[in-house]
């Protein structure tokens, strides 16, 4: 039963995704929280250069020993560009974009170098391989597993209990870098520490997604539980849904449309992104459209039961109070005129008498509250 | 191949210099608004409109991919302002967002196209790390016409750019139209792009935008400077990265290119008069033999007005203690050179005693601030 799993190529891909995406996902949260999206972006760049190296040098493709090696370069980056920053020769953003370039192209051309005798080849590097990850198997307990399912089980695992076991630390950490440090949580370390597993969870999926799509992995999907929520173990666990999800209908989408799998898997968290982000309820784009529309019909009843309240009892009553002096006096157009119309007695402000606009006591109340009597 | 390949290695050489020296240009302007990381995100975000403009034109068009790309990197930046914008999310999340899936969309892209297969997907990986090789002598006249184009907005907006790049508040208070000149100086980045892409391709695309212009700022204070200088060096890192991957078989020319300019920055960095890690290490080291001398002279004058004595010999050890440590040798050295000590011997005392002549008075005088005194 669980070798059929095992053996099963479909399950073993999506089983790679759900691991990459919920890796990432778990550390992507804190990222983004701290406003440090982009180190991700020159980390995943960089560790090509590690890879490759550490290839070089010692001959595994994989294991303990590569996925370490090769995330030093991912750290190296950080505290290199860290450093060219504070010699404020040139700012942040631009330290950012000299270092991961230089190292990045640097493994490009070694791997370009050693293309003959090396497992990597230049396009992998952009588009992973997350296809063929079934070829490659470690016997664990007589059971063929792809050897990317049991290194991102341990960096999923890894990753997971590191943060159940520093969750207080990483919040404050998040939130209020200062208190943290000044409650001695030590905010720097933490930052680096899970800047480190940003590292190591990289290079794991490296032969997967590769260098690029990874970002997607890290950013998008908690980026898009951010939008949905406002509590962090929500925000956490909404992304790893997200990313599962995506990893879920991406596989099914690239098979039917014959596409890569790791870009559909990536797409897909941007489609959910691009989702949140128009509907999400209280604070997508669609709900900010509705309450402004809102806000302005309920200024523009104010303006109405006001109108009608000044000239309510006088001469010019039957000509001012009615739909025809909203549009001929107050110069709003005629839907606007009918749409506050119709707020403003859907509201029980006002009622209609005849062609007659005539307050009720709440439109009489509200009139009163804004002439101060 | 043979002597017709002179023709082919110059108009790779003249279109890598045009390339470079186009985002060299406008890439000062980014560097100088930190939108360093805004060229990454467009950069890659240029893959899937280089991709539809392989599928619209069913092969290597260069016009075709050039405005595919302009029109996703344009894309790519109004769908960051409107996340930076109806979000809370910061503006590196935004970048990241931005970046990666329009990088993943591109990727599935390239899949369809190499699905159809064919003349179709000939040159596409080109685009993915630059290949300067595939510069055919037509691109030539587009690159050259997108060039003109960016050095006459650079040149008719000069004034404004300038402006906006160092002190936008102050352009919005003069009634400049600040939001309008940003929109062009984002489009220049998407146009540098969308040039440079033939050179470097997507991936590596922000260092050529980037590092020519860091490079420059190192040497230069002033913007004209830093522009032309940039252009300069993105022209040199082009021709010279595409030469070098023309000769080597199997190199793309982006991570050569790349790394160029990153050495030219290294350089920079560490050699730039003034800035420069290595001149500011120099200063630093004067600065320390500065203070270090003058102590010397300082302790030398102070033992002397204890003996009131203006010649007295002060030994080793009394100077050793007056300082707290003896200074380097060479120091001393130094300050005998100079003429303002002076090794004497007290017999019959071997050791060596110093005193300090009458120009170290005047010295050890004025460093302590005091108004030059007759001597007695």
């Amino acid at each position: 039963m669980i070798a059929e799993v095992f053996a099963s190529i479909p399950a073993m891909i999506v089983l790679t995704g759900v691991l990459t995406g919920s890796s990432a996902a778990i550390l992507g949260t804190f990222l983004v929280l701290r406003g440090n999206a982009m180190l991700t972006d020159a980390i995943s760049h960089s560790i090509v250069f590690g890879i490759i190296t550490v290839w070089l040098l010692t001959g595994q493709s994989s294991g303990p020993v590569q996925v370490l090696g090769a995330a030093l370069t991912g750290v190296l980056t950080v505290v290199l560009t860290e450093a060219l920053a504070r010699s404020r020769l040139v700012k942040m953003d631009a330290a950012i974009g000299l270092v991961f370039p230089a190292l990045f192209a640097a493994g490009v051309i070694l791997i370009s170098i050693h293309a003959r005798n090396v497992h990597i080849d230049v396009d992998t590097v952009l588009l992973g391989e997350i296809g063929f990850v079934w070829l490659t198997t470690w016997q664990l307990a007589g059971v063929a597993v792809p050897v990317a399912v049991v290194t991102l089980g341990v960096v999923l695992v890894v990753n997971l209990g590191f943060v159940m076991l520093f969750w207080k630390e990483l919040k404050l950490a998040s939130f209020d870098p200062g208190l943290a440090a000044a409650l001695g949580f030590l905010p720097g370390v933490l930052h680096y520490a899970v800047l480190t597993l940003t590292s190591v969870t990289a290079v794991a999926a490296f032969d997967a997604v590769g260098a690029i799509l990874f970002i997607a992995f890290v950013i998008v999907p908690p980026a898009t539980a951010y939008l949905l929520t406002r509590r962090l173990w929500l925000m956490l666990v909404l992304a790893v849904a997200l990313s599962i999800a995506a990893c879920g209908l991406g596989y099914v989408l690239a098979l039917r449309w014959n596409v890569s799998i790791g870009g559909m898997m990536a797409s897909m968290t941007g489609v959910w992104f691009a989702l949140a982000l128009f509907f999400a309820p209280g604070r997508g784009v669609v709900a900010q459209a509705m309450q402004r529309r809102v806000m302005r019909l309920d200024h523009d009843c104010r303006a109405l039961v006001a109108h009608l309240f000044t000239h309510a009892g006088t001469p010019a009553m039957a000509e001012e109070n009615t739909l025809r002096a909203l549009v001929s006096h107050l110069r709003w157009s005629e839907p606007r005129a009918r749409a506050v119309v119709l707020r403003a007695h859907d509201r029980g402000l006002i009622a209609r008498d005849g062609g007659l606009l005539v307050l009720q006591p709440k439109g009489r109340a509200e009139a009163e509250a804004i002439f101060g009597r | 191949m043979g002597l017709a390949s002179s023709a082919i290695v110059q108009t790779v050489l003249l279109g890598a210099a045009l390339l470079g020296a186009i985002s060299g240009m406008l890439g000062a302007f980014a560097v100088l608004r930190r939108q360093s990381l805004l060229g990454d995100a467009l950069s890659h975000a240029a893959l899937p409109g280089v991709c539809l403009g392989f599928l619209i034109a069913g092969g290597r068009n260069l016009g075709a991919v050039m405005l595919g790309a302009f029109v996703t990197g344009a894309l790519a930046a109004l769908c960051m302002m409107l996340i930076i914008r109806r979000t809370q999310l910061k503006t590196d999340a935004a970048l990241g967002i931005v970046l990666s899936v329009f990088f993943a969309v591109g990727v599935v892209l390239v899949t369809v196209i190499q699905g159809q297969g064919g003349a179709g997907s000939l040159g596409l990986m080109t685009f993915l790390f630059g290949q300067a090789a595939a510069i055919q002598p037509a691109d030539l006249w587009i690159m050259g016409g997108v060039g003109l184009v960016a050095l006459g907005l650079v040149l008719a907006l000069w004034k404004e750019f300038k402006l906006v790049s160092f002190d936008p508040d102050f352009a919005r208070a003069q009634g400049f139209r600040v939001t309008l000149l940003e929109a062009v100086l984002t489009v220049m980045v998407a146009l540098a792009i969308v040039v440079g892409l033939q050179l470097v391709g997507v991936v590596l695309m922000v260092a050529l935008l980037i590092a020519p212009a860091a490079a420059a700022r190192q040497w230069t204070r002033s913007l004209g400077a830093m522009v032309g200088l940039s252009a300069l060096i993105g022209a040199g890192a082009g021709a010279a990265g595409a030469l070098i991957s023309a000769t080597t078989r199997g190199l793309a020319t982006g991570p050569v290119v790349v790394l160029v300019a990153t050495v030219v920055v290294i350089l920079s960095l560490l050699l730039a008069p003034g800035r420069g890690l290595v001149w500011q290490a120099m200063a630093a080291r004067r600065a320390r033999a500065r203070i270090s001398d003058g102590r010397v002279l300082a302790a030398l004058q102070s033992v002397a007005r204890d003996h009131d004595d203006p010649a007295h010999r002060v030994a080793r050890g009394v100077l050793a203690t007056a300082l707290g440590a003896m200074p380097a040798p060479a120091r001393l050295a130094a300050l005998e050179r100079r003429g303002l000590i002076r090794t004497a011997h007290q017999p019959p005392d071997p050791s060596p005693h110093w005193e300090l002549t009458e120009a170290g008075h005047a010295e050890a005088r004025a460093l302590s601030g005091a108004p030059a005194e007759p001597s007695r």
